[in-house]
């Protein structure tokens, strides 16, 4: 059952612009991400859909703007620890790197741990909790280049829950991998947000799968041209008439 | 000569000493520059090196401590060059790699010191290494050991995916900046040893090799560790008993270690 609450703001992102060598990347773009929200951010190619990621999560500085994260301003956030990060790497990570998966996972429980401290049997058994949530406790041992892509994708989920986040946010996790494996994705997706209740975010092409998948979609090309509920999205003429991509 | 007999000589001893020490130390810092594709940084901080040991013979001081305090300081200038980007990574690394060499040539024949000394620098050699060098290692050993035991976790996280570490709230900046200092250590205290110009070969060769064997991370760290001792130890026996440049016995043992795991894991 969704559970949003709209009185508690996770992400806030108000009048962001994003300019890149005089291209404005990214125009006047404003929405807000409540705690136990699925929330879909759509566009195509080029529309700026990373880059608006790469802001909410302070990797990038917005030309103007500004990002409240769990009602903080982006500068002074600390509690890396309550968001997980799914970045786009399914596909493009070094395939040789000697990792196993549960080293992957364990990189997961930095942010927990912070500097100078090392990881202790919780640490680990919070490795192993995130494993089996995803179903990849098993493969433990293996080596992260010698799984399937989709296998790897769901050990970066793992790596992003170790850290027992409350918002999780997910760059193009469905891109190169087969149709059949993303069904199963979008299955432990909304396990995360309806049985975890864990918020999230997913940045994507497939406006298909987020119309049967998210609470609400954000359509981005460029600029925010529509930000609803996915019901109010079919009755929307314009984001039917632009259906991105 | 059999091979206990080689003990009695002191600087044998002190090599193999000064051997062990680097041996273990490379592949730890070999491992996350060979995998963030940086490889080349530890030829250009070895040329770097070369530099300050002229500058040691020129003022007459310990030629390790002199590489120590000129590599550390161009490490610095590397990784702050890079962090700016108004040049290209690799370009940075060309432009300390030929400035240094220069440097180090005019210093060299202001203080006449092309001499057999300097060969031994160039190359290694186990007579160059004197007591105070043992030590001096020593405690450089320990300063990279200690602080890579301290980072460990944060290295691995950079190393693997320095993105999602940032977003974790890892400090990359400073870590990286921590990482190539704790290279030009390793670098200076390898020089005696293995010399400026092979430095490079025994930071990446063990590691490369180890990669080969695909284990986990800690497992890799220790097979490139046993090839590196093997190596290093190998390399002193075989180079003294043949009298042969230490730094090129060490450095093909290695290779020879590379193409022996290749062509293993082709069958």
């Amino acid at each position: 059952m969704p559970h949003v609450n709209h009185n508690e703001n996770i992400i806030e992102a108000d009048h962001i612009s994003f300019s890149y060598s005089g291209h404005e990347v990214l125009h006047d773009i404003t929405l807000t991400v409540h705690r136990g929200d699925y929330l879909g951010i759509v566009g195509g190619n080029g529309a700026g859909k990373t880059t608006l990621i790469k802001i909410l999560l302070g990797l990038l500085k917005p030309s103007s703007g500004t990002i409240k994260l769990f009602g903080q301003e982006i500068s002074r956030f600390k509690d890396w620890a309550k968001i997980g990060y799914v970045p786009q790497k399914a596909t493009n990570f070094d395939v040789n790197f000697p990792a196993t998966v549960e080293e992957v996972v364990l990189m997961g429980r930095y942010s927990r741990r912070g500097l100078f401290k090392s990881m202790t049997g919780e640490d680990r058994h919070k490795a192993k909790e995130a494993l089996e949530h995803v179903e990849m406790w098993q493969y433990r041992d293996r080596l992260i280049g010698d799984l399937s892509g989709g296998q790897q994708q769901r050990v970066f989920i793992a790596r992003a829950l170790a850290g027992n986040p409350e918002v999780v946010i997910l760059d193009e996790p469905t891109v190169g991998i087969e149709q059949e494996i993303k069904a199963e994705f979008y299955t432990l997706l909304r396990k995360l947000n309806r049985e975890l209740r864990l918020t999230v975010v997913l940045i994507t092409h497939d406006i298909e799968s987020m119309s049967k998948e998210a609470m609400h979609v954000a359509c981005i090309d460029h600029t925010l041209f529509f930000h609803n509920s996915v019901d109010e999205y079919f009755k929307d003429t314009h984001a039917v008439i632009h259906p991105h991509p | 000569m059999n091979f206990f007999e080689l003990f009695q000589y002191g600087f044998v001893i002190r090599g193999i000493e000064a051997g062990i020490i680097v041996a273990l130390i490379a592949p730890l810092i070999g491992i996350f520059l060979v995998l963030r594709r940086y490889s080349l940084i530890a030829d250009t901080l070895a040329h770097v090196s070369l530099a300050g040991v002229a500058l040691g013979f020129l003022l007459n001081i310990s030629p390790i401590l002199t590489a120590l305090g000129v590599t550390v300081i161009s490490s610095l200038g590397i990784e702050k060059m890079r962090n700016t980007k108004r040049v290209y990574g690799e370009s940075a690394l060309a432009l300390f790699l030929s400035g240094s060499l220069a440097i180090a040539t005019i210093l060299l024949s202001l203080g006449k010191g092309f001499n057999t000394n300097l060969f031994n620098y160039l190359f290694g050699s186990i007579v160059t290494v004197t007591q105070t060098d043992v030590y001096t290692m020593l405690v450089l050993a320990v300063i990279v050991v200690t602080t890579l035991a301290f980072f460990y976790k944060e290295l691995i996280y950079i190393t693997f995916d320095e993105e999602s570490a940032q977003v974790a709230g890892v400090p990359v900046r400073w870590i990286n900046m921590i990482l190539i200092v704790l290279a030009a250590f390793t670098i200076s205290l390898s020089i005696p040893i293995i010399g400026v110009l092979l430095i490079a070969a025994l930071i990446v060769i063990p590691v490369v090799a180890a990669l080969q064997l695909r284990r986990s991370f800690t497992t890799t760290i220790l097979y490139a560790e046993a090839i590196s001792l093997f190596s290093v130890i190998a390399g002193i026996f075989v180079s003294f008993y043949l009298n042969l440049s230490t730094g090129g016995t060490i450095v093909l043992i290695m290779l020879a270690i590379f193409i022996l795991i290749m062509a293993f894991k082709r069958q």
